[in-house]
């Protein structure tokens, strides 16, 4: 199945999404936050929280006298005058120690200092590349689309449970859905943790319960089970340096999703996403970005421009983060009104045009959830054409629908009948989309032309404001955001000419910051 | 109907269809405790249609059985805050005329609840189901506040604005938290002396009327809500109160 698309304009939206990216990239090079310095922290082995509960990467940051010139470069000189380790360093600055100020030690001593950690650091994270991808020579998954499902309980533990009833079930992806509040933490909460709202408090030690027990139950099942969280919201790069510790194989990442949907500051933003994406280029985490939340919020067939002009955006930024095309995993949705007639037709068209502009991407399909209602058994039904779409168009990571969408967040019976549902249609229809032919210039093509007619026409738009003047002008999801206004704009600062930052430095995607 | 029961294919037959997990490794005996379970549960005629292993130590069941009870439908009572909705023009010139100025809303999502799908529904100028939005309309101005708003902030800016109604909306219902965050509010605006001049209005797919005056709401509204049911309420409570 082959759609007939105008490579002309796959080109033009390349051109106007790199002319968008560019400046932002300027800016990007310029600035940092006080997130991206906490993450720098902990690669360098600082962890743990203070008597009060407060991270110890916060307490040094918010201690720092001249964040301006990084985190590393204050580490540094206090390893260089006093010796120990960073996590010695920032246990002594929450029990009050002074800071030394970097400016009296010399640049190549405090360097120096500070190069075992960072290196120490790096190669925390190469090992857990390497131990996934010797995971994944040995226990290789079953072939796409991979089943994904979430976990939301709240409690780790149960959580626990819940995802290796779902792998046993057949789900090849396991994502640990956050407490709804945790994108506007400015820390990331510690330890092991039982409450939380509509979801799980992402954490290191939670990180390590469940793949833990995903490990295990790889093992025991022969596939590689994989797991996820959120790289998103004011803690987004610590996120990433963490699930790149702890071996997680993707996050949610999307360069503009908490900007429009979580009212998180853009330039905070967009540094964040960078640093973020950076470290998950080096950690060969596939990122999974947001498109779909344009279409929970409005209309899909007219939000189907918007989408494909994001995908375009995501994968400029994540490009020039240095993350290569096999991990990144642009994101759609199926939110199609099930009472518009041919409406399964229009997202086939779109899915099936994402798949062939992004031929490298392993693209993320998200299940309907606007349309899904208290009626269980039409919305099992629902979900079945969406599992129809996805086989038949390839999509890689396929977030399987709950027939009880509409109602609570997943009882285990719903994942259960939710993989049943997918595995059912997936073997039954696996190569249908590779053994028929669009009809030329029938309904399925013409609604892909004119979509990517739209993501041409809103790029020029954003193209010749500049995206934060778009962004400011609502031209996203409808939503309007000040460039000053929004969360964390305190916490992004411009990068003083001796600024450092030693994993910025020698992560992909460094090319840009300098 | 004073003794009205679930129909199956027969008046006053009592079939129901149940479905759920145990805890327990599928087996002749996990069929047998899903059997008796729900015989326990009060019903007859207990079929286990479906029994199998959904994962190791779960066991997933589909039940078909009767109900001995039945309810006397004349004695139910449950309001329902949507009477006959106003069309967006008839509602904006009831507003015209018996207000004479524009209705200030104010609506959010509370609490750590970040979906803001139904308050846009009912708020954002596009609407749903065809069915535009306040925002659209003359007769209100509207202030949609958005996602994880708090309780405090939304009061205070309620208070600022001198808004007519307040739109709470709560999707996440894990917990209890929507009921926490709406109990919240209420008294939030009680303490403050401002619960006498606003609506308050709850909204969210497993809000019912009948929930929202057990909280002290003026209304509550559900899924399939449109557009101009909340306007329309607004609309004819406000005149109301113009007219007292």
């Amino acid at each position: 199945m082959e759609l007939s698309i105008d490579h002309a304009s796959v080109a033009t939206a390349r051109r106007l999404a790199s002319a968008i990216a560019d400046p932002i990239e300027d800016f990007i090079a310029r600035h940092s936050t006080v997130s991206v310095e906490r993450a720098v922290a902990r690669l360098c082995g600082i962890d743990g929280v203070d008597a009060d509960g407060v991270p110890l990467s916060n307490r040094l940051i918010d201690a720092l006298p001249a964040r301006e010139l990084g985190a590393a470069r204050v580490l540094g000189a206090a390893l260089a005058e006093r010796g120990g380790t960073p996590q010695q360093f920032a246990e002594a600055v929450a029990a009050g120690e002074r800071l030394p100020d970097p400016a009296a030690t010399p640049d190549t001593a405090l360097r120096a200092a500070l190069r075992p950690h960072v290196d120490a650091g790096l190669a925390r994270i190469d090992a857990s590349r390497r131990a996934r991808e010797a995971l994944l020579a040995r226990l290789p998954p079953a072939e796409p689309p991979l089943l994904y499902v979430i976990v939301a309980s709240g409690n780790i533990f149960e959580d626990r449970t819940a995802a290796v009833a779902a792998a046993e079930a057949g789900a090849q992806v396991i994502a640990v859905i956050r407490s709804t509040a945790q994108s506007l933490l400015d820390y990331v909460p510690y330890g092991a943790t039982v409450e939380g709202f509509g979801g799980t408090y992402a954490t290191q030690e939670n990180f390590r319960i469940m793949r833990a027990a995903l490990d295990d139950v790889s093992e025991r099942l022969g596939r590689y089970v994989m797991l996820t969280n959120y790289a998103s919201g004011l803690c987004m790069p610590e996120i990433a340096a963490t699930a790149a510790l702890e071996r997680l194989d993707m996050l949610l990442n999307d360069s503009m999703y908490g900007i429009l949907f979580r009212d998180i500051n853009m330039q905070r933003t967009f540094v964040d996403q960078h640093f973020s994406r950076q470290l998950n280029a080096r950690s060969g985490i596939v990122i999974n970005t947001g498109e779909d939340n344009y279409l929970t919020t409005a209309d899909a067939v007219e939000q189907a421009p918007a989408v494909l002009a994001s995908q375009f955006v995501n994968e400029a930024f994540a490009k020039r983060a240095g993350v290569p095309e096999e991990q990144m995993g642009l994101g759609d949705a199926y939110e199609i009104d099930p009472d518009l007639e041919d409406g399964f037709l229009f997202a086939l068209a779109q899915a099936q045009l994402a798949r062939q502009i992004f031929p490298n991407a392993p693209l993320k399909y998200m299940p309907p959830t606007k349309h899904m209602t208290g009626n269980i058994f039409k919305g099992h039904l629902i979900d079945a054409m969406f599992n129809l779409t996805s086989v038949m168009t390839h999509q890689n990571i396929h977030l399987c629908g709950m027939l009880t969408e509409a109602i609570h967040t997943p009882f285990l019976g719903d994942r259960a009948l939710a993989l049943e549902n997918a595995h059912y249609v997936m073997r039954t229809a696996r190569h249908f989309g590779d053994e028929i032919e669009i009809k030329p210039g029938g309904k399925i093509e013409r609604r892909a032309r004119e979509v990517l007619e739209g993501a041409v026409r809103i790029l020029e738009g954003v193209a010749e404001r500049g995206l934060m003047r778009a962004i400011e002008d609502g031209t996203f999801a409808d939503v309007k955001r000040p460039r000053d206004g929004g969360r964390g704009y305190d916490g992004v600062f411009a990068k003083d000419p001796a600024y450092w930052n030693p994993f910025a430095e020698a992560l992909p995607g460094a090319a840009a910051v300098v | 109907m004073s003794a009205v029961k679930p129909y199956g294919d027969t008046l006053n037959d009592g079939a129901v269809q149940l479905s759920f997990t145990l805890p327990v490794d599928w087996s002749e005996v996990a069929d047998e405790a899903a059997r008796q379970l729900v015989g326990k549960m009060g019903f007859t005629d207990v079929a286990v249609v479906e029994g199998r292993s959904i994962a190791s130590g779960f066991s997933f069941f589909v039940v078909y059985a009767r109900t001995p009870v039945a309810i006397d439908v004349s004695t139910i009572v449950a309001s329902s805050a949507i009477r006959e909705s106003l069309s967006m023009e008839q509602v904006d010139e009831l507003i015209g005329k018996r207000v004479g100025r524009k209705l200030k809303v104010v609506g959010a999502c509370i609490g750590t609840d970040a979906h803001t799908v139904g308050i846009d529904a009912i708020l954002n100028m596009k609407g749903y189901k065809g069915d535009y939005g306040l925002e659209r309309y003359r007769g209100f101005e509207v202030f949609n506040l958005g996602s994880q708003i708090a309780v405090e902030d939304l009061v205070r800016f309620a208070a600022e604005h001198r808004a007519d109604a307040i739109l709470a909306s709560q999707v996440v219902t894990q917990k209890g938290s929507d009921v926490a965050n709406f109990t919240a509010l209420a008294e939030l605006l009680e303490a403050e002396n401002l619960r006498e001049r606003v609506l308050l209005i709850a909204g969210g797919p497993r809000v019912t009327n009948l929930l929202a005056a057990e909280l002290g709401y003026d209304a509550g509204f559900g899924r399939g809500t449109l557009p101009s049911d909340v306007a329309t309420f607004i609309a004819r409570r406000m005149t109301e109160r113009a007219v007292n």
